[in-house]
């Protein structure tokens, strides 16, 4: 177990210094200099390699990676230029709120997701199984935009039972504050990870259904209800930890989409924005985030699941 | 396959009642099984209908997608116009013909070029084993923990996509699924016998993986190709959607989306839900098709 951890560590490791690699070879690749860009086209060619040289602009590549590398093991995500301020800084406002948008959505899909996946294996092949596959598949074929679209036409704009736009405040507990306008952004992503759920969760549960434990328990004479809930409820529930910890991509991607559409102001929405000011250091400052986030989320999921299933051996 | 077990065949799949299965071969039974999908078949006639509304379709139904038309903007559906105009004053019905072309050439060269790309990865990964597994792995690995969406954005940002970048640039993404995929097939069609078997003759790697190991995962690759077929699309969709795909003199079904929500509020519904459907309808039926072949093929396996 403890050689499987540390395995698995190394590989976590080596895949975040790839996803670091990549993004400073993006940075480089971008056409133009830092310098120019910040000191402007009139800038004397003296301001510009003393610009170079306080940011050790002017070493070799390897050096520069190496710096890069430095700044982001302290935490450091990179500086906006256009806003004056560090990357840094910026997410830490931006990232409460995206946990409320990501947090809520998360909890609330599962909480459809478990229990419509065990109902559906259990009545494997009946109506609502095909209804609940049907819904997943057309959730799972939709542009995740689509789905935000399709809410605020019918919840905001047919019936105006809730604003087709988020909450601006400042705050995670500003956002908490005007349930009414998280709503639709939070069902909006619900559904997105849903349909990602929703199929795993019911072939999972369909698999253990099949186990012997389940035939014992039946067989000992169990009420069919115990069976569901004691045995068949809590091992699929070792599912959920792979599907949190594989959704991770899917919900930071939602983010992104969903905050765009319902002006969430969060990390999503912050990445939208720097793109159309071509604001490079904070889009590839979030995409490390999004990448260390995605390696940490698979590798949690790995571990959770050596650890709660004791059958799994390494 | 046909001349290894027939006798297992006989045995196995015979009835009581005595009512033989005639044992063709696999390509016969994957087709039988496949058809009797009535999803599948729905799935194919879509595809069908929409490669012939995107491709044929101009040829029957002309419009003019080039130059926008002011004085017929935002108007309703109407004899003239099937499905009404857009804020430039295009026919809606015929942008949705040109939106499928690029949509549909999109999807399938990105399908094949990432699940061609994959397989060969993949198999090459699965069948060295070892260290040479373990890196090639760990490129995937990085490659998947890149966010696709925001990679996106950030190269539609410095350069200006054009079709042919774009479909390299989402094969750049696509590959990495397939790869694993048919890596984890290899590494247990590797152990077989025929494997080993040729191994054994002084068949060389080469040849073990083009002749043995690649045609042995068919199933999963046929499968992958429509999967990815389909992903591409709405990715692509989105793309359109965000502003970050190809240019606005291209139209495509994204960013007829796009432009179309900005009247969501004013009810000029034929600017959004066409748009809509159409891609729902046709990632649908790629995600169909692909659920369908992937029953197939595992109905030879139990059958066998």
């Amino acid at each position: 177990m403890t050689g499987f951890i540390i395995r698995r560590l190394g590989e976590a490791i080596v895949v975040v210094l790839g996803v670091t690699i990549i993004t400073f070879v993006l940075l480089h690749l971008l056409p133009g200099s830092l310098a120019r860009d910040i000191l402007g086209n009139r800038a004397s060619p003296q301001a510009i390699a003393a610009f170079n040289k306080e940011n050790g602009l002017n070493t070799p590549v390897w050096n520069q990676y190496w710096l890069f590398l430095d700044k982001l093991l302290h935490g450091n995500l990179g500086y906006s230029f256009q806003y004056n301020r560090s990357v840094d800084s910026l997410l830490a406002s931006e990232l409460p709120r995206d946990l409320v948008l990501g947090g809520l959505s998360l909890i609330f899909s599962l909480a459809i997701a478990i229990p419509i996946g065990v109902a559906q294996a259990v009545r494997r092949n009946g109506a609502l199984d095909y209804a609940g596959t049907g819904v997943s598949f057309v959730l799972y074929s939709m542009p995740q935009y689509a789905i935000a679209l399709l809410l605020i036409q019918f919840l905001a704009i047919s019936f105006h039972v809730f604003p087709a736009e988020a909450p601006q405040s400042a705050s995670a507990i500003g956002m908490l504050e005007h349930p009414s306008g998280l709503v639709l952004p939070v069902a909006a992503l619900t559904l997105v990870t849903y349909a990602l759920f929703s199929r795993y969760m019911r072939s999972s549960a369909i698999d253990t259904l099949a186990q012997d434990y389940i035939r014992t328990a039946r067989a000992k004479g169990l009420p069919e209800r115990l069976v569901l809930t004691r045995h068949l409820l809590r091992n699929s529930l070792i599912a959920v930890v792979t599907l949190v910890g594989l959704s991770i991509p899917t919900i930071l991607t939602g983010t992104l989409i969903i905050e765009q559409v319902f002006n969430y102001p969060g990390a999503g929405l912050e990445y939208f924005n720097a793109a159309l000011r071509n604001d490079y250091e904070v889009m590839l400052g979030i995409t490390v985030l999004v990448g260390v986030v995605t390696v940490l989320g698979n590798l949690l999921a790995d571990i959770g699941y050596a650890i709660l299933d004791p059958r799994i051996r390494y | 396959m046909e001349s290894v077990a027939p006798a297992k065949v006989d045995v196995e799949v015979q009835p009581e009642g005595g009512e033989v299965q005639a044992a063709g071969s696999p390509w016969r039974l994957i087709g039988r099984t496949f058809l009797q999908n009535r999803l599948a078949i729905v799935g194919v006639v879509v595809v069908v209908v929409v490669a012939l509304f995107s491709f044929v379709g101009p040829l029957l139904y002309h419009t003019d997608q080039f130059n926008p038309n002011l004085i017929a903007t935002n108007m309703s559906p109407s004899g003239s116009h099937p499905l009404g105009t857009d804020q430039s004053g295009f026919d809606i019905l015929g942008r949705l013909m040109e939106g499928g072309k690029s949509s549909i050439e999109v999807g399938l060269a990105v399908g094949v070029i990432a699940t061609v790309f994959g397989l060969i990865y993949g198999a090459v990964s699965g069948f060295f084993g070892g260290a040479v597994d373990a890196v090639m792995m760990r490129v995937v690995d990085i490659g998947l923990a890149v966010p696709v969406v925001f990679l996106f954005i950030f190269m539609a940002q410095v350069y200006k996509p054009t079709l042919a970048l774009l479909i390299v640039l989402l094969a750049v993404v696509s590959w990495l699924i397939p790869a694993r995929l048919v890596r984890g097939e290899t590494l247990s069609l590797r152990t077989r016998e025929y494997v080993q078997a040729v191994r054994v003759m002084g068949g060389r790697s080469g040849r073990i993986i083009t002749k043995h190991i690649i045609p042995n995962t068919i199933g999963t690759i046929v499968v992958t190709v429509t999967f990815q077929i389909a992903n591409a699309i709405l990715i692509l969709a989105v793309l359109q959607y965000l502003g970050f795909g190809l240019p606005a003199t291209t139209p495509t079904w994204g960013s007829m989306l796009s432009d179309g929500t900005t009247y969501l509020q004013d009810g000029y519904w034929w600017e959004v839900y066409p748009a809509l459907a159409i891609i729902v309808i046709t990632v649908v039926a790629f995600n169909f098709i692909g659920d369908a072949l992937q029953d197939a093929f595992d109905v030879r396996l139990q059958e066998r």
